[in-house]
């Protein structure tokens, strides 16, 4: 559905109304205009995904250390330490750290989460998961979560070891915690 | 070299509570244990115990509060819960949060809350958290069904009251009610454990 959202529906007419009155002479121009926005609305692009692809990534062997951050908007201790994982991501992304903040907001209110994005200045990547049946996936996440967000799971690189905290967290408590793992 | 010791002790220092408190968490009620009694205010001002209720079977114990949309979001089902089941198994809602981190989960506040909705169940006031504390909740709606067998109290089942926190017509599995029934019939419960995302309880500092 939100591949036909009226922004896109927009596009579409436009990009269709533009090729039929300027034909291929002004090919060019468009392409250079559809990308151009394509790459501005990818930048507050929030994926909706299922758990078989949030299973994927954390079980990805690369040599990222990935730091998966469970969050919602309506969680203050989420949203308090929400700058702290924005914080590592910015320091540490060029650095084989990957930070993933997977917001458990319902859905339907990804408009509510980009909103809060933008709000907090939020670059790092964010997914909204779309699993309200909790019980399927929480233990694959830890065994040890009883469901209680914010969470945290630290995977290390090339997957060798995983960590996970029912907690929240400061930016040092943080950094005690991955930078360890860097080899 | 003096900042480096002082950061591997705070390193270490972290590492030693994550330790304990996972030691401390891992002494929560587990499914089959018996349970100590407790008594709390009810939002009528008086002090409720388990024990005060001579003819039920069990309780539907839920730790649950007033801000959390989870929670929130289960209110009619617990109070349908309290509807069906209330006579054997009266619902027990306990509110463990700290009033001072969430104003909205104030005694005055759940007074305020179940005029609102009519609350059928009494809506406990855990002020010291230590009945939370002792279960070992750790988030709202959090749900632990007792059975009575003899003098003892023991825990049935931990967890959610359904598998659809939004949408309770599109719930597939209900675990709460499954549970009781079986209890009802003399039956083992098939599902004794479920997990569900929750508001983590808010600890007093």
């Amino acid at each position: 559905m939100e591949y036909l959202s009226p922004h896109r529906l927009h596009l579409i007419y436009f990009s269709a109304k533009f090729l039929f009155e300027y034909k291929q002479e002004t090919m060019k121009t468009f392409i250079c205009w559809a990308l151009l926005t394509g790459l501005i609305s990818f930048q507050g692009h929030v994926e909706v995904i299922k758990w078989p692809a949030l299973e994927e990534y954390m079980n990805k062997k690369d040599d990222k250390i990935k730091v998966i951050n469970f969050w919602a908007t309506w969680c203050k201790p989420c949203m308090e330490e929400l700058p702290y994982f924005e914080q590592i991501h910015r320091e540490y992304k060029d650095k084989n750290i990957e930070v993933l903040l997977v917001s458990l907001d319902h859905a339907s209110m990804t408009d509510k989460v980009k909103a809060s994005l933008k709000k907090n200045n939020i670059t790092a990547k964010v997914v909204v998961l779309d699993e309200v049946d909790f019980n399927k996936w929480i233990n694959l996440v830890d065994t040890t979560w009883s469901g209680s967000i914010p969470a945290t799971l630290i995977i290390s690189n090339n997957n060798t070891s995983k960590m996970f905290y029912e907690r929240q967290f400061t930016k040092q408590q943080l950094e005690e915690l991955i930078l360890p793992l860097k080899p | 070299m003096n900042s480096m010791i002082m950061k591997k002790t705070i390193a270490l220092l972290s590492l030693t509570f994550l330790v304990v408190s996972a030691v401390v968490l891992s002494s929560a009620y587990k499914v089959g244990d018996t349970i100590t009694d407790f008594k709390l205010k009810n939002i009528d001002d008086k002090l409720v115990s388990l024990s005060d209720y001579k003819e039920a079977k069990g309780y539907i114990i839920v730790f649950t509060c007033n801000h959390c949309p989870y929670a929130k979001a289960y209110e009619d089902r617990i109070i349908d819960l309290q509807n069906k089941y209330g006579k054997t198994y009266p619902v027990i809602a306990i509110n463990p949060n700290d009033a001072v981190k969430y104003p909205d989960d104030s005694f005055e506040n759940m007074k305020k809350r179940a005029k609102e909705k009519k609350f059928p169940f009494v809506y406990l006031h855990d002020e010291s958290q230590s009945v939370a504390q002792l279960f070992g909740a750790t988030k709202t709606p959090h749900v632990y069904i007792v059975q009575k067998e003899g003098v003892k109290n023991v825990i049935k089942y931990i967890g959610a009251i359904d598998n659809n926190y939004q949408d309770a017509k599109a719930a597939t599995e209900f675990y709460v009610a499954d549970a009781i029934a079986a209890l009802e019939g003399g039956k083992d419960i098939s599902i004794k454990e479920t997990k569900a995302i929750g508001c983590s309880i808010k600890w007093k500092e």
